[in-house]
């Protein structure tokens, strides 16, 4: 896929050193930590990373949806012009439903059970953009024909029971475009649902994209829909960014262990009879991450220096960073510049 | 919906035989004879043959049930031994009292039980939480005769603002009847509210962390119309089980509360029937308390409908 020319237009989104935490103030455990990243206007980043690096913390971080349990302890999140951290709960609030929008993993419980579908997307446009009911109600009719939605204004009276997993997450993604938002942030939004529906749900949502041109937050746990999405690729590990770059430099020229290990792990057709290759060990709990890089322990080029010593993304390229020391003859740059150095 | 609801009335068609059977049997839980039970010792042999006679006791057992049937389906309870009335009139006199009682009672108790709950759960673990869930706990915890005693004493004896007892028909004055009402409903609801708020909170709490509340937060709706337009239909339906059971409570505490305010609602009729061995008033009364717990049932039952689409086509 061909990235949009990035480097032309100032960032939609910006996220400078995000960490958040849980647990009361003298023993906080770090989750997220030391985020950053950008999101050009209509640019589609795929977040990526296995179960419990922090993908979906990131999503809500941004929503500001954190549940009270998890605190924001550093870093600012920019929307356009706006600082959003600087912002009350209540006009972050506000920017919900207007510029960005979000949908869930879980198309079964993210819909209203004693609510009509109707109700469920007209209350956005009603309340979020001002629509007399009348209004509210063709645009909704609208918007279920745009997610493809067969005899839309019947539908819209009907419950969520009424309708399986792949349309409740139409119906979703119809809310999430009710609100006109500059950023969908979509977390795995294919994941519960069967592999043909996953399809479909993925060519809208590309689709959508393209045609409306919103910037698009793709978090998920599968390289393959990163790489038929995406225009570049944030690999998260254990709630630190491993590797952040274009979609084709990360699929040809991974530099973080971890994304390699990532990619090789995909299954391919010749590969099939083999066993899979997995990458050993676990992502380290929240409660025991130890110093020094946080896949150290998995990882197969470690040294020494690696346990002790955590780097920061460094730039590779001009548009590749990578949060590894491997690259650079396993010294930080800037101590690697040194006259004398190893 | 129609059929859902033509199915729920049917299903307490089976309900309605076994409890007036279970009525009619508990004439013979008495220990001998009923008739010689109903009179004192110095009844001549003649009276109780009488009283036999008048009961329909000389009859065999199955055409008794039989007539019982007849009478019960015609409205017809039998006549009080104790009061010499009828006791479908005797239960209709008072019965408007003991409802309007417990009625106004459950309506507050399900208002302030909801809004005090919704509250502590919206500031879960906070110390608005805290003195909430301490003010339902203290409400639980305190009797209902012993409350309205108090409540006497200070409003009443001491202040002098309200009646301490008896009633006024609503008919004839309805600031009196208001002004009569006011300590045992009162004193009813207090006791009441702690139930409703306590489910109300856990309801909710458990609401609040479902996805479709985060995706509704997600809309950037406002947070009161969140808590309220998406989250409280949603914990409606295990506060509703709870009141259901509540609005059945209350006609057992209107028994103890009208005996307290001395209201001559249907609670002190049967008392007073049980107190005298007038049985006629205890299968009647019995038997129309049986009735308004179904009715109560019923109503729960399609407001379960009514709130949750799932349950109207399951």
């Amino acid at each position: 896929m061909t990235g949009v020319p990035l480097s032309q237009k100032p960032p939609l989104l910006t996220v400078e050193a995000l960490s958040t935490a849980t647990g009361p103030a003298r023993r906080r455990l770090t989750i997220l930590e030391d985020v950053s990243f950008t999101v050009s206007p209509g640019e589609v980043i795929g977040i990526v990373g296995e179960s419990g690096s922090g993908k979906s913390m990131l999503a809500l971080t941004l929503m500001n949806l954190l549940p009270r349990s998890i605190v924001r302890t550093a870093g600012t999140v920019r929307l356009g012009e706006t600082v959003l951290t600087n912002l009350s709960n209540k006009a972050w609030r506000d920017r919900r439903g207007r510029d960005m929008a979000m949908i869930f993993q879980e198309p079964m419980t993210s819909l209203n059970p004693v609510m009509r579908i109707g109700q469920q997307i007209e209350e956005v446009l009603v309340r979020r953009r001002r629509m007399t009911g009348r209004e509210a109600n063709r645009e909704a009719v609208r918007l279920l024909e745009r997610v493809e939605i067969s005899s839309p204004a019947e539908r819209l009276r009907a419950y969520p029971h009424e309708l399986s997993g792949g349309m409740r997450q139409r119906v979703m993604i119809a809310i999430a475009l009710a609100a006109n938002a500059r950023i969908l942030i979509a977390d795995e939004p294919t994941t519960a649902l069967d592999v043909t529906i996953q399809a479909q749900i993925l060519d809208l949502l590309r689709q959508l994209q393209a045609d409306m041109g919103m910037a698009l937050i793709l978090i998920t746990h599968d390289l393959g829909v990163v790489a038929e999405m995406a225009h570049r690729v944030m690999v998260l590990y254990a709630g630190r960014v491993a590797e952040l770059a274009p979609v084709d430099s990360i699929f040809d020229d991974p530099r973080h262990p971890y994304t390699k290990a990532l990619l090789a792990s995909i299954p391919t057709i010749e590969s099939r009879r083999e066993r899979l290759t997995t990458i050993d060990g676990s992502v380290p709990t929240v409660g025991a991450m130890p110093p020094g890089c946080r896949f150290a322990s998995r990882c197969p080029v470690a040294r020494a220096v690696c346990k002790t010593l955590a780097p920061p993304v460094m730039p590779i390229a001009e548009d590749h960073g990578v949060a590894c020391m491997e690259p650079f003859g396993y010294a930080l740059p800037s101590s690697a510049d040194l006259p004398g150095a190893a | 919906m129609l059929s859902f609801v033509l199915r729920r009335l049917l299903s307490s068609i089976p309900v309605l035989i076994l409890v007036s059977l279970m009525t009619f049997a508990l004439i013979w839980l008495v220990p001998g004879d009923p008739a010689s039970v109903f009179l004192d010792a110095s009844a001549t042999p003649e009276q109780i043959e009488n009283l036999r006679r008048q009961l329909g006791l000389d009859q065999p057992i199955w055409s008794q049930m039989l007539s019982w049937y007849e009478r019960v389906l015609s409205g017809d309870l039998g006549q009080s031994i104790l009061l010499r009335r009828s006791v479908a009139d005797a239960i209709l006199e008072r019965l408007p009292i003991t409802l309007s009682l417990a009625a106004l009672a459950l309506f507050f108790a399900v208002l302030f039980g909801i809004l005090l709950g919704s509250l502590a759960a919206v500031n879960h673990q906070r110390w608005g939480d805290q003195s909430i869930m301490a003010i339902a706990l203290l409400g639980l915890s305190i009797p209902d005769f012993w409350l309205g005693l108090v409540l006497i004493v200070v409003f009443a004896v001491q202040l002098g603002w309200l009646p301490s007892g008896g009633y006024v028909p609503i008919t004839e004055d309805f600031v009196g009847w208001a002004r009569s009402m006011a300590l045992p409903a009162f004193t009813l609801t207090v006791t009441q509210i702690g139930f409703i708020a306590r489910m109300t909170r856990s309801a909710m709490l458990d609401v609040l962390r479902q996805d479709y509340v985060r995706t509704a937060d997600a809309k950037g709706l406002s947070h009161s119309f969140v808590v309220l337009r998406h989250a409280l239909p949603n914990a409606l339906v295990p506060i509703l089980t709870v009141t259901g059971v509540i609005a059945g409570g209350l006609l057992g505490g209107a028994v103890v509360v009208e005996q307290v305010f001395f209201l001559p609602g249907l609670g002190r009729l049967i008392i007073g029937a049980i107190l005298s061995r007038d049985f006629p008033v205890i299968q009647g009364g019995l038997l129309m308390l049986a009735v308004i717990y179904l009715v109560i049932n019923l109503i729960v039952d399609l407001l379960y409908a009514l709130i949750d689409p799932r349950v109207r086509y399951g």
